[in-house]
């Protein structure tokens, strides 16, 4: 019956897929530093530092230099990700019971996730971008 | 391989033999024993139905709340009640139907998806469902004797800390925080059901769509009600000690608490919404007959949700006056969640027309529902946009917006899931006939009575006001409302009839009714306690549909653990991404322990309601005493071998320790949801700090460096210790072991007194100001970590001495070592933020 499938998963190195399912959370989590980090900044900026007339240029520049950090890993991840997903010959759905599927879907679920937490992060940015006071 | 290997049986007699071994180990207790069960089949009904009554509960509010504002100037209810039932009607359908009914659908049928027995803690299960019914009773009652609360569902200060001085506010707090303890138990009980129970093959990519979107919400439930928890001591502590965390004129700040709420409250809409999209990602691959289409990006959308979800919360906040870079980057997150909460939508449109859809009343609510949440969808789109916000914000837009969410992507989903998994767990169909009545009723009353809301809130109706004069011209909007809301009354009451009706001359449904892929479509017609006769073997998506005789092998104990030889209930456990399986693990059965555990949790909450706080203290002693027995009796025991043959040659430990161990996970999770409530504390040190001048005021000493200095290095010595002892146990070195232990004790206990020793000399008075107050809690909750760490020592080294823990079998000790890294961070954070940022910020 149905045991081949399961032990034919020594096409690829274990440590290797055990761990890259992290990589799925790992774009996500980089909005979600930057989003915190563009936050706090603005937050305490504003509140401790600026009137509310005041040009908040200071927070505009770190939080440019927070998203092109936060841009390069987000791409790298889903670069990594890619890779993955169209490794070999594979095809959507990955649904088949090998390792090669497993490493496929957990590759595009992470270069799907790298690509909506780039837009998000993006969105932040253009907010620094548009608005430039603490008003 | 094993003579006895089931997966060669001998002959029908000896199957039959098996199998009524297994049904002995599974079989339901009877009589008043029935609610002793802990099965997740039982639980996960009782809790389905307790949710539902509440659900009902609420429901009849909501009309009490449309006959006030049927007619301007109406005098139906008073102003108190209508504020007791409006505050009621939206805590009772967020706390005790919303939440908890996802819980009930996922310890019901969870385990049927993953083809396991039950889940890992089958007992945690029960006491969170009874913690559930005491609690919701408990809350649910106040109406009835006039002192429910009145603050609204957010119960935002100073309104409740200052102006509502009945316990209506208290019964709140602290009956809502009990419940709490319930969904963080089934946050716990489902993400290492999902990580650590499925079928052997059933790797990631093969999971049911329900499983991924079940996972990310018991992570959200463990991010998200941990900050509720903190932000209700913190008004705790201010009600009943008069400890000024919201009070502006001693430093405090109300704001605060609204952060810490919808910190809780956004993700919350997420967290009930995402399991019903759940339950649609389970029925439309169903009635389309194909697989559904974009499996990846179904994952990517909830992940992606899971995560945006938390970067929306001060778009409640818009209206406060933050700077409008803040309200920004919040309006800018919560246009981006549309894109994951899209994407899926578009993936059931998509298998709906690649498929050959089959009619039925499951799809009606399906559709109806998608269509329902599309319109809250882009309304939320609209406030989102802050400047909209400001126009439309406590208005009945709001109203109308937040109902097309909750009914459209919640209530429709669960009836249809309901209609669904009927058969599956009753054995009985419900009417096709009926449900069409239901459903037409349904949308046509939700719409005429939610629609109009969004005009009148455009003209100007507030919302949580009791009446409003004829002049505003909002008398027809309103009528219209009202007559809506009793259709849609109507719609359940049909569908509630058709659910209890008696179905007693009707024949049994067919086995898997609907033809679905899907392992919960394993369950025999009538269905039997064991969940599976045997753990099959998945290499597909949909095993009821591509793989050969697959429900035969199942039936006929070709897979795992076809038996139970020994008599115990047992489930396979698997690897997190390959589920390979593992571990043979017993799961404990019926027990009343669970009961008395919750009506002691439960006395501790209610009896400080009313400040009894003696009662609540020896209810406190008496819930840790049953908790103590429960754990010693029913936890990690050693078993009578180590190895067990689970069929088809396969040979599984019985005892593992460590990360590969569901108690070790148990641990690590509820460690994550407690961090949580403590980085919530310390952002709201933090918070004080930026938005107050005189944080930490000046003259203040602070705790000063010394003494918390001397508390975090003996932790750090107590930590070493507790690693020590492990090694020591692992070696067999018993003397060196005890030695460590209670040098661990000591030191602890040396610790937790330092800790408190640093804010007690330098005379900080927690009710003066918010700064000696904030530190007293920081401190407060480290000490009774390290009080908690020094029981588990204590509790490690009995159970070495009682044979019920050895060199080998060291699980006790093992996850005792994972607390104390917890403790350590814990330690160490609070020390350097009470004794070490006054120095910096100086």
């Amino acid at each position: 019956m149905a045991m081949t499938e399961t032990s034919n998963r020594n096409e690829i190195n274990k440590t290797d897929h055990v761990t890259s399912i992290w990589w799925i959370v790992v774009a996500p989590t980089v909005w979600a530093v930057h989003f915190l980090a563009s936050y706090l900044t603005a937050a305490i900026f504003c509140a401790k530092v600026a009137d509310s007339d005041r040009s908040a240029g200071e927070v505009q520049l770190a939080v440019m230099a927070y998203t092109v950090v936060a841009i390069v890993i987000i791409a790298g991840v889903g670069w990594a990700g890619h890779r993955r997903q169209r490794d070999g010959h594979g095809r959507s759905p990955h649904d088949e019971a090998t390792a090669a599927d497993l490493r496929r879907l957990i590759g595009l679920s992470t270069f799907l996730l790298s690509l909506l937490s780039a837009v998000a992060t993006i969105f932040t940015a253009l907010v620094f971008y548009f608005v430039g006071t603490c008003h | 391989m094993n003579a006895d290997a089931p997966s060669n049986p001998s002959g029908d007699d000896r199957l039959d033999a098996n199998a009524k071994r297994l049904l002995d180990a599974w079989r339901t207790p009877t009589r008043w024993r029935y609610w002793s069960a802990v099965n997740n089949s039982e639980v996960g009904f009782w809790y389905v139905v307790a949710s539902f009554t509440f659900f009902l509960f609420g429901g009849i509010l909501a009309l009490l709340m449309r006959i006030q504002l049927a007619i301007p100037d109406n005098d139906f209810l008073t102003a108190d009640q209508y504020n007791q039932v409006f505050t009621m009607h939206g805590s009772v359908m967020m706390f005790l139907f919303a939440v908890p009914i996802l819980e009930a659908i996922s310890i019901l049928l969870l385990p049927e998806m993953l083809g396991a027995r039950d889940l890992p803690f089958p007992r945690l299960s029960a006491y969170g469902f009874w913690c559930f019914v005491i609690g919701g009773v408990f809350v649910c009652g106040s109406i009835f004797f006039g002192v429910a609360p009145e603050g609204g569902w957010f119960m935002y200060p100073p309104m409740t800390t200052e102006y509502q001085t009945g316990v209506g506010v208290d019964i709140w707090l602290l009956g809502l925080s009990f419940i709490e303890v319930a969904s963080i138990a089934a946050a716990v009980e489902l993400i290492v059901g999902v990580l650590k129970c499925r079928p052997p093959g059933m790797q990631l990519n093969l999971i049911p769509l329900y499983a991924w979107y079940i996972l990310v919400v018991a992570v959200m439930i463990l991010f998200a009600f941990p900050p509720l928890i903190a932000g209700d001591l913190l008004m705790e502590l201010q009600r009943s000690l008069d400890w000024p965390f919201f009070d502006a004129s001693r430093g405090g700040d109300p704001l605060l608490w609204q952060h810490l709420f919808w910190i809780f409250g956004h993700p919350e809409v997420y967290i009930v919404f995402l399991p019903s999209i759940a339950l649609i990602a389970m029925i439309v691959p169903t009635f389309a007959r194909t697989p559904m289409v974009g499996y990846g990006w179904i994952v990517l959308a909830a992940v992606g949700t899971g995560f945006l979800s938390f970067g929306l919360w001060v778009h409640h906040m818009f209206t406060t006056g933050l700077p409008a870079i803040s309200i920004g980057i919040f309006s800018a997150a919560s246009q981006a969640v549309a894109i994951p909460t899209g994407i899926q939508l578009f993936c059931f449109i998509a298998t709906l027309l690649i498929g050959r859809v089959t009619k039925s009343v499951c799809l009606l609510f399906t559709l109806g529902g998608l269509a329902t949440f599309v319109i809250g969808g882009l309304t939320g789109v609209m406030v989102a946009v802050a400047p909209f916000d400001y126009q439309a914000h406590d208005t009945y837009f709001i109203v109308g917006h937040l109902h097309y969410v909750l009914i459209g992507g919640t209530i429709f989903p669960i009836v249809a899931g309901v209609y669904y998994y009927y058969p599956a767990v009753t054995g009985k169909q419900l009417s096709e006939k009926l449900g069409r009545y239901a459903f037409w009723l349904m949308l046509v009353g939700f719409n005429v009575s939610f629609f109009p809301m969004h005009l009148s809130g455009l003209l100007g109706m507030p919302r949580r006001v009791y009446t409003y004069p004829a002049e505003l011209g909002l008398g027809t909007l309103n009528l219209i409302s009202t007559v809506g809301a009793f259709v849609l009354a109507i719609g359940f009451v049909v569908f509630l009839f058709d659910v209890l009706r008696s179905k007693k001359n009707q024949p049994l449904a067919p086995r898997n009714i609907w033809n679905a892929g899907t392992l919960e479509w394993l369950a025999e017609v009538p269905d039997k306690p064991w969940g599976v006769r045997s753990i099959p073997i998945v290499t597909s998506r949909y095993p009821l549909w591509d793989q050969p005789g697959f429900v035969d092998d199942v039936d006929a104990g070709h897979f795992y653990l076809p038996d139970a030889e020994e008599g115990l209930r047992e489930t396979l456990v698997t690897s997190v991404v390959d589920a390979d399986p593992i571990q043979c693990l017993r799961v404990p059965g019926p027990t009343f322990l669970t009961h008395f555990a919750a009506i002691f949790t439960g006395g501790v909450f209610i009896l400080s309601t009313y400040h009894w706080y003696t009662a609540a203290t020896i209810s406190g002693v008496l819930a840790f005493i049953t908790i103590l027995v429960w754990l010693w009796t029913g936890t990690a025991p050693i078993p009578e071998k180590q190895e067990k043959d689970v069929g088809r040659g396969l040979t599984l430990p019985i005892y593992v320790s460590g990360s590969q161990a569901v108690g070790w996970w148990a641990m690590f999770i509820t460690m994550l949801g407690d961090m949580t409530a403590f980085i919530s504390l310390i952002f709201g040190y933090f918070f004080y700090w930026t938005a107050h001048d005189d944080f930490p005021p000046n003259g203040s000493s602070g705790p000063g460096w010394i003494w918390p200095m001397v508390a975090v290095l003996t932790i750090l010595l107590a930590y070493s210790a507790t690693l020590a002892a492990r090694r020591w146990n692992r070696q067999d070195h018993a003397t060196r072991f005890y030695g460590a232990i209670a040098c661990g004790v000591v030191l602890s206990i040396v610790g937790g007194l330092a800790l408190l020793y640093g804010p007690l000399t330098h005379q900080m008075d927690p009710t003066a100001h918010v700064y000696p107050a904030i530190v007293w809690v920081l401190t407060i909750w480290t000490a009774l970590h390290v009080v908690l760490g020094v029981v588990m020592h204590l509790y490690c080294a009995a159970r070495r001495a009682a044979g019920r823990m050895t060199a080998r079998c060291d699980a006790d000790i093992v996850n005792v070592t994972l607390y104390w890294h917890f403790l350590l961070l814990t330690t160490a954070i609070t020390v350097l933020v009470i004794a070490g940022f006054p120095l910096v910020a100086k």
